[in-house]
């Protein structure tokens, strides 16, 4: 039997591509090219198998091949790193040359040898293909070569549990979940509820306005951070709730002498100043100030009457 | 044409792996030279099982399929379990019992 023109113009359109797609593993330059040029050659040897009465092998190539060895491969490219490319440093002295000149010669060898020698008749599959290829195939797997199908098997098995071990990391520190968390950050004293929301308890319910705790002071981590590293943080003077300008009031009132503001202001002296540090450098949180503190103020109103 | 074809295209296949497997130096590229000589291999077997008219070199390019399955999921695992230890996939790195 001789190939028909079909099948002529089939490999003499594929067997270009595929020497090309071939000779771009060996010339590119990212891994992930030269992945998907072995892609391109696998696709096409499926193409030639199918033409050469070999439909089993056909899908097989697909769906081993091409759909999961070589997807193991892109996945590994991923793990590793897509950037990872070849260095440049020779480290065995003319390795480049040797290499060149012994895969060109066992490319001379390999095909003057195969290209020269006479080969019997071509008896084609026409026969052996009669029950259905696959049916062909299965007939001979599982007549004659069940024993080593089963040691196939076993390989399969041994080989999973091998890339299990190898790539099995030992924890070298213990687990990290929310309890152990939790303990550390209570342990460090740090701040355990959530922050509160601007303008809690304030005047105006801004994202710039701190809100005020109830003793009327301002909190300074319920402005957003980068409104505060941006310096655009609202004075709290003007927003602050006056729960202490209130009971001096009322106790200014109480002793019978209906206050007038300047007279206020005189009792409250420098308590109304903005109690936030004039300039507080970028990125520190400034805690309340104590010059406002409504306990040791209404002391001191007392002390001086 | 005559099935001799199939049998050269193996061959340059054949020889280009294992010019990838002489000359690259990323252990992955290496690796799909391998793959690339197996397959050429395999096309091989398949001519020859239609020369002959014996489907037994279809069930041995079946077998050598399974057992580069094998093989590439053991040899990967070995280059990702270098590439942490060395972050590099570099051959010539790996040259760690050297003096």
């Amino acid at each position: 039997m001789t190939p028909s023109t079909a099948e002529t113009v089939l490999f003499w359109v594929l067997a270009p591509i595929m020497v090309l797609a071939a000779s771009g593993l060996l010339f590119a330059r990212k891994a992930v090219h030269a992945a998907l040029c072995v892609i391109t050659v696998m696709i096409s040897l499926a193409f030639l198998y199918v033409a050469q009465e070999a439909p089993f092998l056909g899908v097989v190539q697909v769906v081993v091949y091409t759909g999961a060895v070589m997807m193991l491969f892109l996945f590994v490219l991923m793990l590793v790193g897509v950037d990872a490319s070849d260095s440049l440093v020779e480290t065995l002295k003319a390795q480049r040359w040797v290499g060149w000149l012994g895969a060109l010669g066992l490319g001379v060898v390999l095909v003057g040898v195969v290209g020269r020698a006479t080969y019997p008749s071509a008896v084609g599959l026409a026969e052996a293909n009669a029950p259905g290829n696959p049916t062909g195939v299965a007939r001979i797997i599982f007549g004659q070569h069940v024993f080593g199908l089963e040691v196939v098997g076993a390989l399969l098995v041994t080989a999973a549990l091998g890339a299990l071990v190898l790539t099995h990391r030992q924890r070298l520190k213990p687990l990290v979940k929310q309890p152990e968390r939790a303990a550390a950050r209570v342990a460090a004293g740090a701040r355990l509820t959530p922050l509160p929301a601007p303008g809690v308890y304030a005047r105006h319910n801004a994202m710039d306005v701190p809100a005020l705790d109830p003793d009327g002071r301002p909190i300074e981590d319920s402005v957003p951070r980068v409104l505060r590293i941006r310096g655009q943080e609202a004075g709290t003077a003007e927003y602050r709730a006056d729960t202490y300008r209130r009971a001096v009031t009322a106790v200014l009132a109480e002793r019978g002498t209906p206050a007038t503001d300047a007279e206020v202001d005189a009792a409250l002296g420098t308590v109304e100043d903005d109690p936030r540090p004039a300039a507080a450098p970028p990125g520190t949180t400034t805690g309340p100030t104590a010059d406002i503190d409504l306990g040791g103020g209404s002391t001191r109103t007392e002390t001086e009457r | 044409m005559t099935l001799t074809n199939y049998l050269v295209l193996s061959g340059i296949l054949f020889s280009i792996g294992a010019a990838t497997v002489l000359l690259r130096r990323n252990a992955i590229i290496v690796f799909m030279g391998v793959e690339l000589m197996l397959n050429a291999t395999n096309l091989a077997l398949v001519t020859f099982s239609r020369l002959h008219g014996d489907l037994t070199g279809q069930v041995m390019a079946f077998f050598v399929m399974v057992v580069a399955a094998a093989e590439v999921v053991v040899g990967l695992a070995i280059i990702v379990s270098i590439f942490r230890t060395r972050k590099s996939a570099s051959v010539d790195d790996i040259n760690l019992l050297k003096s």
